[in-house]
């Protein structure tokens, strides 16, 4: 997030678009809804379901799956035509303002609504809502990014953000609301193929040297594969062996009968965790390690709050924590990890990653900081891009719309679209494993339209089956308006219907995330 | 500069703005009033009248809870008058439940409890007469027994108001007046997304942790501060636990940001997969392909890993191997499983599930 999760609170209008956040964020939902009852900050939402924050929105505009970028762009042209925008924020701190006039100019209301659905009225109606508050904050998750055109679609919020001057202000940014305890974390750790800790480039020759210097080792300048170039690398037998902590592609990554495919090619394939996830059913080394609760050291939120983990439990078994586990790894290998504790290793992490510099574990003891936070004596930073952004003027992209890879057809007549429910997460491995929330919500349920239901024959709590050109599953249906017509939606928490046998494996082609919000299916009674 | 005022409690002078109430004032200089329906971050209603004091030339005892300060406002906090109706109300509210501390979760932490005490009221001048509801036990996470309410309104403005979840509020009228979702439903059929807001905040045993039940009193629990492991929100929780198991999951409103003290239902009643009896506990190896997994020591484990990896490397180049790294996982154990992938493996095939 560009901005802190406590100024959604006190700001003057509320973008929310492919975010279902009172069930995946549900504290967050929490402060939007406080907004908006208690505080009169004003909502939009941009969302094909009918979400909960539906409820509490001045305007709700109702989108085709994947048109996104349309809407966008609908907002932005009638800003601009409106002269609604922040002029002097637009010449002052931006560039490419031209080139984007030029290409929203045709993304008219009338036109937008032909792609997308959304009434001309409604578009209008939000684009001013949106250009008119005096501090505006965009808050967006995965149904935003999990599209082949993702990290268009983000630009296209940076877009609307900077031209109605909302970035580099207390209330106002674009901010992704992360859906796991440290995804912000991993990321700033260098958990990616392509960067070291604090996104330093590991095909930049400055941060290699230095890398190279600290550790003590020879390091590769040519970036690596990302999660699902491994996968495809597992099956061509390029990679033949994977190690694997902490998580469970086979049953979050898309195209499942693939995924397991690629990785029983392996000829290694090592899996750490807490339980015998479908992942490690077919790995050959499984290592049994503790859980958050287990062990000490630090996650980052999704507003970049460094927080303490801290141990209250002694792990069952021989479990060890990760880090013991990478470090006696590494000492059989010959490259010697004498780590006593986390804090340690959090203080070598300060060493190398500048946006860390200035937190110890004695500065979060009582309240987390949130990075960049570079010297001891450093406040942490509310949000960020004030007065500069770190590419010093702000750059608007002009976004052509382009349809999501697999619309639906004759013989696939319905979009199917994924996501989390508030009693779950992410692949179940944890909460399906918890009583109470098992009671809740005790089994996958594939959410239709009342109307779809009907021309189907179909009715509320009976099985289907759900089948793309990639497989089936089975699971209930439970009619819903939640559903626009000709849209189902099915979570992924459950390995007895594992949505991602269905689901489309085509990539962004910059953010390499799967098209998880549309692909086309076919609906039966089973 | 905004003009202050200045009042009197008990004696001692204290200015303070306008709009601020008597109780504010007195506890900004350390005077203790007892409350009972009050809550922070919510309306002030002023139900309980547990909070009342005197204040010169008013026509009866006020509460100070909900009264503004006024210029040249003189308080008396503890007269026998105010003395008399706090124990009068305390004693009315005792006696019209089930308040049984012998079987109660809430003993040792339950506010009507304390009350009791500090008044030094030894019984009730009037019969227990509880209204005999029966318990809501239709969920194993949040436990409801109506007879130990004191209908102080405290959940219903925590559910509507902090939560703004909108699912509680009084049905019925006078003394069949009780607390629920829509049409006296149960937690589990009502709209109840069961963020436990309700239970934090119950002065009394009236809603409780029902995992809890039975798992330790109050003062036999260790508490661990600690973030939440579920979404990115990273919410400041309070881990309860005794003999190595979690006893129940509280907010903690000192703590501050992100989350003020709230939770969810995964934070609060999503840990018992913790002490689940399919937790791994051993390394296992599967020697050959199909085979069966063999439990092992931790030497045995590191060494078949590193004798495979490092024959693989030699035979295929480190970018054969690639490691996928945790969003799960801490920043300490981040980094230092791409540290392993760069500077032992000598690949940059890391990355994690961000995507998915």
């Amino acid at each position: 997030m560009t901005n802190s999760i406590d100024e959604l609170e006190f700001t003057d209008l509320i973008l929310a678009t492919g975010t279902n956040t009172t069930e995946n964020h549900p504290v967050i939902g929490m402060k939007i809804k406080r907004a908006v009852k208690q505080h009169g900050t004003k909502l939009i939402v941009i969302d094909p379901r009918e979400i909960d924050l539906v409820k509490y929105a001045s305007i709700w505009l109702r989108q085709k799956p994947g048109t996104d970028v349309a809407v966008f762009n609908g907002l932005l042209n009638v800003i601009i035509a409106e002269g609604l925008y922040a002029k002097e924020y637009v010449v002052e701190r931006t560039e490419g303002f031209d080139a984007l006039k030029a290409v929203v100019a045709k993304y008219t209301p009338e036109y937008v609504e032909n792609i997308s659905g959304v009434p001309a009225e409604d578009l209008k109606k939000a684009a001013r809502m949106y250009a008119k508050a005096n501090r505006a904050s965009i808050i967006y998750a995965m149904g935003i990014t999990q599209h082949i055109s993702g990290t268009d679609n983000v630009k296209s919020t940076a877009n609307l953000a900077m031209l109605c001057g909302n970035v580099g202000i207390e209330g106002g940014g674009v901010n992704p609301l992360r859906g796991q305890n440290n995804v912000q974390g991993a990321c700033d750790m260098g958990a990616l193929p392509n960067v070291y800790p604090a996104y330093q480039q590991v095909a930049n020759a400055d941060a290699h040297k230095k890398f190279e210097a600290t550790w003590g080792a020879t390091l590769s300048l040519k970036p690596g594969l990302t999660l699902m170039e491994i996968m495809a690398g597992a099956g061509s037998g390029a990679i033949k062996a994977v190690y694997v902590m902490g998580e469970n592609p086979l049953l979050s990554d898309p195209d499942l009968h693939h995924v397991k495919k690629e990785l029983q090619n392996l000829d290694l394939l090592i899996v750490q965790d807490i339980f015998l996830t479908e992942t490690a059913q077919i790995a050959d080394v499984i290592l049994p390690v503790a859980s958050f609760a287990e062990k000490d050291g630090t996650f980052t939120n999704t507003e970049r709050r460094v927080q303490r983990v801290r141990k209250a439990i002694e792990p069952p078994g021989e479990a060890k924590t990760d880090w013991e586990v990478i470090a006696g790894l590494s000492n059989k290998m010959g490259y010697p990890m004498h780590y006593t504790s986390a804090k340690e290793i959090f203080e070598e992490v300060t060493t190398v990653t500048p946006s860390y510099a200035g937190i110890t574990y004695k500065r979060i003891e009582k309240e987390g900081l949130q990075w960049p936070c570079p010297t001891h004596d450093h406040k942490g930073t509310k949000f960020l891009h004030k007065d500069r952004f770190s590419r010093g003027l702000g750059l608007f992209t002009a976004i052509e719309f382009i349809p999501p890879n697999e619309l639906p057809d004759k013989d696939y007549p319905f979009f199917l679209s994924t996501g989390r429910v508030l009693y779950h997460y992410h692949t179940g491995t944890m909460t399906t494993r918890t009583q109470g929330l098992s009671e809740r919500c005790p089994e996958s349920l594939v959410e239709i339209n009342p109307i779809d239901a009907q021309n189907s024959g179909i009715a509320d709590g009976q099985m289907v089956k759900v089948t793309s050109r990639r497989g089936t599953v089975e699971a209930k249906a439970h009619i819903t308006q939640k559903s626009a017509p000709g849209t189902i939606f099915m979570n992924f928490h459950f390995a007895a219907a594992p949505v991602n046998l269905l689901t489309n494996p085509v990539l962004d082609p910059t953010g390499k995330i799967p098209e998880y919000k549309v692909c086309a299916v076919k609906l039966a009674a089973a | 500069m905004e003009k202050k005022i200045t009042i009197t409690i008990d004696g001692q002078e204290v200015s303070a703005k306008p709009g601020q109430t008597v109780l504010e004032c007195a506890k900004s200089i350390g005077i203790f009033i007892p409350t009972l329906c009050h809550y922070q971050n919510t309306t002030n209603v002023g139900a309980c009248r547990v909070c009342v004091v005197e204040v010169e030339n008013a026509r009866s005892l006020v509460a100070s809870c909900c009264m503004p300060i006024s210029p040249g406002m003189v308080v008396r906090t503890n007269t026998p008058a105010v003395r008399a109706a706090q124990k009068m109300i305390v004693e009315l509210l005792w006696s019209s439940g089930d308040h049984n501390c012998l079987t109660c979760e809430q003993n040792g932490q339950c506010e009507l409890q304390n009350l009791v005490y500090w008044l030094k009221i030894d019984k009730p001048r009037f019969n227990i007469e509880p209204p005999g509801y029966a318990p809501d036990n239709s969920n194993t996470m949040i436990h409801r027994d109506l007879n130990k309410c004191v209908l102080c309104g405290r959940c219903i403005r925590a559910c509507n108001e902090i939560q703004v979840n909108e699912v509680l509020d009084f049905a019925m009228r006078g003394s069949y007046a009780k607390v629920g979702p829509a049409f006296d439903a149960d937690y589990i059929d009502s709209a109840c997304v069961f963020c436990g807001e309700c239970l934090q905040v119950c002065p009394t045993g009236a809603i409780t942790f029902k995992q809890a039940k039975f798992g330790g009193r109050p003062w036999e629990l260790d508490k661990v501060r600690t973030t939440c492991t579920y979404c990115g929100v990273g919410c400041q929780m309070d881990l309860f636990i005794k003999d190595n198991k979690i006893v129940k999951v509280m907010g903690n409103r000192e703590y501050g940001q992100p989350n003020d003290g709230s939770l969810c239902v995964k934070g609060r009643f999503g840990m018992d997969f913790l002490s689940h009896p399919d937790r791994l506990k051993k390394p296992l190896i599967r020697y050959k392909k199909n085979e069966d997994l063999k439990e092992v020591t931790w030497d045995e484990a590191y060494t078949f890993i590193a004798d495979k990896l490092s024959a693989i490397k030699h035979a295929n180049g480190p970018d054969s191997i690639a490691g996928l790294a945790s969003a799960r996982c801490s920043n300490e154990e981040n980094y230092l499983f791409q540290k392993f992938m760069r500077a032992v493996i000598g690949t940059n095939n890391v990355d994690h599930c961000a995507r998915l």
